[in-house]
């Protein structure tokens, strides 16, 4: 017991990763900015040549949003919770050490070649998985890395039984591996060809509809393993902890977990309603579309239940703000993602702007916030010091807030305007309105979504600028906090 | 029967396996919490008891728990 007086949680990892989440989310988000306002003004296209096209920048914005941004949080907070739920620190295993700091360099190589492989035009063309081939091989080294510090961590572990939140980490790591790999089988046309054309281009394995099948088994997936399942690792272990109060319900933890684990596999045909694939598969993906508000509304309500008793730090607790609210967002996006799934809705809401309203709410106003709050709430325990300014955080949650409801309810508004003009014909049958006609109406709605861009941009400076402060100069702290957050 | 009817028919029943394991996990969770073999709601504590420091909420593997309940 003597040695393990001075032993402490190594945050080295976890500190490495919240710089790189600050970063790209910061870049991820202010490309994301401006293509909306290239949407609403075209002209913006023609700041930067080729570089600054809407067709570049899209897969950019999306590409680092999310494996920028939210793998860079997912790695911080697993790096921190991990050791915190089975109770070993990093300090005590050289070899995890080793393992994390490799995987975390070569994620800043890999982050680097994304963007400028996708600056420069290189693209495998699928939603999610724009990456060419020789970059999947990397992000496969580096996610094999991660599971080996995962597991190594698990072997040594003093907690025995597994925090429910490690088991969310642990499907994220199997899911995204299993998923991954099967869509980025490829065949690089350099080598197959005897050196003819690029050797960064590559051909899919699969052709026509098994290619659209397989791409969305991975792209809804990479929503459920990247999106979903980590965040709700997050919010199982910072919610109680920050609040002081247990989960309400483990029992409906675990039932939800495995629900989602089943459910969600399932869902990605919807993505491919009224297309070539099979009926039947169409329909199952609807289905299961529906069923997964139960697992997903499992989760989200032992969250609500578990503030029983405790709403008054809602009003005093800005962090816990950002987590009940990103809880409400996971419960409206997941309602709102069967809704567009049910095959009479997706008639008019496929292809239209509905469909980045529905991602928006739920990457906004779920993930982000909460990868946010977890990073507000680990900064006083990683960097021993209080945050720099409480004022700060609620200002930054109102804009940011005011920022995702404009978002949604524009392009809710623009996303069903857009499916009835393009169903809309006249008594002859003929079509009513060409595409234009369309655009020039969705106009002042394309200018409230860059608005609303702006505005969460501008709350994500605001949480840059007090991690960085709270980093750098805020009033350290004597001892660790147990549960609430201190802050200026 | 062609390979898609074939999917089809056994889509819809790993659905029916599914729904029948799923009521038995929840009957499984609540049986063995009444018989006293397990205690689900104190391993909410692992978040809020997370020092270096402070006692495992479980310090024994828990499949040789499971092992010695059904003794």
């Amino acid at each position: 017991m003597q040695s393990n007086a001075a032993l402490e949680y190594d945050y080295t990892i976890a500190k490495l990763y919240t710089y790189t989440a600050i970063l790209f989310g910061f870049v991820g988000m202010l490309i994301g900015t401006l293509i909306a306002a290239q949407l609403a003004f075209p002209d913006l296209n023609y700041l930067l040549g080729e570089y600054g096209t809407f067709s570049r920048l899209r897969p950019l914005h999306t590409n680092v949003v999310i494996y920028g941004f939210t793998v860079s949080g997912i790695f911080a907070t697993f790096y921190y919770l991990a050791q915190r739920v089975l109770k070993v620190s990093m300090a005590e295993s050289k070899f995890v050490m080793f393992i994390a700091k490799l995987q975390f360099f070569l994620y800043l190589v890999a982050a680097t070649a994304l963007v400028v492989t996708e600056l420069m035009g290189y693209t495998q063309s699928k939603e999610y998985a724009q990456m060419e081939w020789p970059l999947d091989l990397l992000i496969v080294v580096i996610w094999v890395l991660w599971g080996i510090a995962m597991f190594a961590l698990i072997g040594i572990r003093r907690e025995k039984a597994l925090y429910i939140s490690m088991w969310y980490f642990i499907a994220c790591f199997l899911g995204v591996a299993m998923l991954y790999l099967f869509n980025n089988m490829a065949v690089p046309t350099y080598f197959a060809s005897g050196g003819v054309g690029s050797i960064m281009h590559s051909v899919s394995m699969y052709s026509g509809t098994n290619d659209a099948l397989v791409q969305w088994w991975w792209g809804h997936n990479a929503v459920a393993f990247v999106f979903t399942v980590p965040i709700v690792g997050m919010i199982y272990y910072f919610l109680p902890k920050e609040s002081g109060q247990s989960v309400y319900s483990y029992k409906l933890s675990l039932l939800s977990f495995w629900g989602l684990m089943f459910v969600y596999l399932w869902a990605g045909s919807h993505h491919l309603l009224w297309s070539t694939v099979p009926d039947w598969m169409q329909t199952m993906g609807s289905i299961f579309s529906v069923v997964l508000i139960l697992p997903s509304w499992g989760s989200a309500i032992n969250m609500l239940l578990t503030m029983k008793g405790e709403w008054n730090q809602l009003t005093d607790n800005p962090l816990i703000k950002f987590m009940v609210l990103a809880s409400t967002f996971y419960m409206l996006s997941t309602l709102e993602g069967p809704i567009q799934a049910v095959k009479s809705v997706n008639a008019i809401a496929h292809f239209t702007d509905w469909i980045p309203g529905h991602v928006h709410d739920g990457v906004l106003g779920w993930v982000a916030f909460m990868i946010m709050a977890a990073l507000f709430h680990m900064a006083p325990r990683m960097f021993k010091r209080e945050i720099f300014s409480k004022n700060l955080i609620e200002a930054q949650f109102w804009i940011q807030t005011t920022a995702v409801v404009l978002y949604f309810t524009s392009m809710w508004i623009a996303g069903i305007t857009q499916g009835m003009m393009w169903r809309a014909v006249d008594e002859y049958g003929n079509l009513m309105y060409s595409f234009i006609d369309t655009v020039t109406v969705l106009h002042p709605y394309y200018a409230i979504r860059a608005l609303s861009g702006v505005l969460f941009l501008t709350g994500f400076v605001m949480f840059a600028y007090n991690m960085i402060k709270t980093m750098t100069s805020a009033k350290e702290l004597t001892e660790e906090p147990q549960f609430r957050s201190p802050m200026a | 029967m062609g390979i898609r009817e074939l999917q089809g028919y056994a889509t819809f029943f790993m659905t029916i396996i599914f729904v029948v394991l799923m009521y038995g996990y929840i009957l499984y969770l609540y049986r063995s919490e009444k018989k006293g073999e397990k205690d689900y709601e104190k391993l909410g504590n692992i978040a809020l008891d997370d020092e270096i420091t402070s006692t495992p909420i479980n310090t024994t593997d828990p499949i040789s728990d499971e092992k010695k309940g059904a003794k």
